[in-house]
């Protein structure tokens, strides 16, 4: 089994990207469980979401605190909040960041990649909206989910014009993550 | 028979816990829902009003009012005319309830409403525990209690069915966890409208309110005769247990799933330590059992699915044989310091020739989260017990004696 944390702050869409996240790895072909850390949802403040994936159903309900992968959507969150707290040494935290990994010095042995979701957001879908564009850095850098998977998911969800740009976004973002493979 | 699943993934959606309730209440074909909206059921009653909206429920009514006391109210009319009623509430709104709910199940109305388990208030706290409708356990309503997604959407259609056999004819709460089960994503197979059809038939009352063969409900009862209507109740409630089971055996035979009846067992047959337990803390549970029996700790699961009626059959004959048994309560009796889960256990086991320690836990209240390392500790004590017996009967088991 695979946990995912995401962090975001209220309205930047954390809990519909572990719902797509969820969504696409079910369509992968594995099982998938999704959900908030609840209640806290206000704009602005620091937020969570997690998903699990596995080869086999999953029963365990609790929060993740071990998690194998982490995305942080927005960088302001790594002064307020710890977001490397109980990642595994084999895992991967995912940076939105213009800067390099190297730039980091976060108290973690799990690999820090980073991918400039602002940047992709802006320029492909015209808002700084970037839940579904780390999603396919999330692909890109974990080989978790097929990133055909992903789109699928945020097509389904975002039907229309709206779905094509979030696509197009989160497959340049798939290609531009950052960090030693 | 344990726990069975459908895993052909190309039935199955992953879609929110609340729309899987909200669906599978649509495929059950209410003819009338009222609710007012609570955190967290108001996904549920939201998909509801939208289906209505749209047109997807022929034949329903969505009634709006000012209150949880006015949604249950305004079905007990619908009811007692015939239709086949639905509401959905949680924590303060379930309380508010409290005097309809005597109301629905002494005049024998089958009315179904899904609880969204939330704690109560004060201080406030819209996160999961039990304490709203273990609350409300006397008051002549079914309760059943939720593992899963799957399980919950599928309860839906069973509960209907319990509810509206005619040696039943009482109310049921659908409990599922609120936020854990009911804002969860997970695969699931959308209850099938076919099936379902074939194995809920439509409700065709024995008694009704209509003006051209006029009757009473809920009339006066003078001291005469009150304590034969509450006899009779309490008879239905007897039958409801063998119903509960029939539900579920009809339900695998038609659907092919299947969560227990009253109870279930998970890796109990050689058990020395049993934990009971109801709702979704089943399948962290499952996780933590599974990774101390690999370490040779021989521990086994009674899931409590039935909460009213009682099981006690059931469960005497579950854990006659083990060592210690551990009933774990998302509810507390204050001023007995004991969930309701332990309480009744033991009740269940005293007057009898069954000797097993049983002590108590209380966990998960106000949403605080329980990780595997809980259960673990909760099974540590468990073990104590058995070596040198019961040194506490009955606490918190994740209390932080720091903020005290």
């Amino acid at each position: 089994m695979k946990e995912i944390r995401i962090h975001g702050r209220g309205g930047q869409g954390s809990v519909t990207a572990a719902e797509l996240l969820a969504v696409a790895a079910f369509e992968d072909g594995q099982f998938s469980q999704a959900f908030p850390a609840f209640g806290v949802e206000r704009r602005g403040a620091p937020v969570q979401a997690f998903t699990r994936i596995s080869d086999v159903p999953i029963r365990l309900r609790s929060q993740v605190y071990e998690p194998d992968y982490v995305i942080v959507q927005d960088p302001t969150l790594l002064e307020v909040v710890d977001v490397v707290k109980g990642a595994k040494d084999t895992g991967v935290i995912i940076i939105n960041s213009e800067f390099d990994p190297e730039e980091f010095d976060l108290k973690t042995n799990a690999k820090v990649m980073t991918v400039n979701a602002t940047k992709v957001a802006l320029d492909i879908i015209g808002r700084p909206i970037v839940n579904t564009v780390l999603l396919g850095a999330f692909a890109g850098a974990t080989g978790e989910i097929k990133p055909d998977s992903i789109v699928r998911a945020v097509k389904e969800r975002f039907p229309g014009k709206i779905g094509d740009k979030n696509a197009e976004a989160l497959i340049e973002a798939y290609n531009q993550i950052r960090g030693d493979a | 028979m344990a726990v069975i699943r459908d895993l052909n993934k190309d039935k199955m959606d992953v879609v929110e816990g609340s729309y899987a309730v909200a669906h599978s209440v649509k495929v059950c074909k209410p003819n009338v829902i009222s609710a007012y909206p609570i955190t967290p059921q108001t996904h549920i009653v939201e998909d509801l009003s939208q289906f209505i909206a749209d047109g997807e429920i022929p034949n329903c009514e969505y009634i709006n009012v000012e209150s949880e006391f006015s949604a249950l109210s305004a079905l007990v009319g619908s009811s007692a005319v015939g239709a086949r009623c639905y509401s959905a509430t949680t924590s303060q709104g379930l309380e508010l309830m409290h005097e309809v709910l005597f109301n629905v199940s002494g005049m024998r109305l089958p009315i179904v409403m899904t609880i969204a388990n939330r704690a109560v208030s004060a201080p406030i706290n819209i996160w999961n525990d039990q304490q709203d409708s273990i609350s409300q356990r006397d008051t002549g309503w079914i309760q059943l209690y939720a593992e899963d997604l799957q399980e919950a959407s599928d309860m839906h259609a069973q509960a209907y069915k319990i509810a509206e056999d005619k040696d039943v004819m009482l109310p049921v709460m659908a409990c599922m966890d609120g936020f854990i089960l009911s804002h969860v994503y997970e695969p699931l197979v959308l209850l099938e409208q076919d099936l379902v059809d074939e194995y809920l038939p439509p409700y065709e009352p024995e008694y009704k309110l209509d003006p051209k063969n006029p009757m009473t409900f809920g009339s006066f009862a003078d001291p005469e005769c009150y304590t034969e209507f509450r006899y009779l109740q309490q008879k239905a409630m007897d039958n409801a247990l063998g119903k509960v089971e029939e539900a579920a055996n009809d339900f695998y035979k038609t659907f092919g799933r299947y969560y227990g009846g009253l109870i279930d067992e998970y890796e109990t047959e050689d058990a020395e330590i049993i934990l009971m337990a109801m709702g979704s803390v089943i399948g962290t549970i499952k996780e933590t059992i599974d990774k101390l029996r690999a370490k040779g700790v021989k521990v086994g699961l009674l899931k409590v699915r039935a909460f009213r009626p009682f099981p006690v059959e059931a469960i005497r004959n579950a854990i006659k044989n083990a060592k210690v048994v551990v009933a774990i309560d998302k509810n507390i009796s204050l001023g007995l310091n004991e969930g309701a889960l332990f309480t009744e256990t033991k009740a269940s086991l005293y007057n009898t020739s069954i000797d097993v320690p049983v002590i108590g836990r209380m966990i998960g209240h106000g949403g605080r989260d329980i990780p595997l390392s809980t259960i673990e500790k909760i099974i540590d004590d468990a073990v104590n017990v058995m070596k040198s017996g019961i040194s506490v009967e009955s606490q918190y088991a994740d209390l932080k004696e720091e903020l005290l």
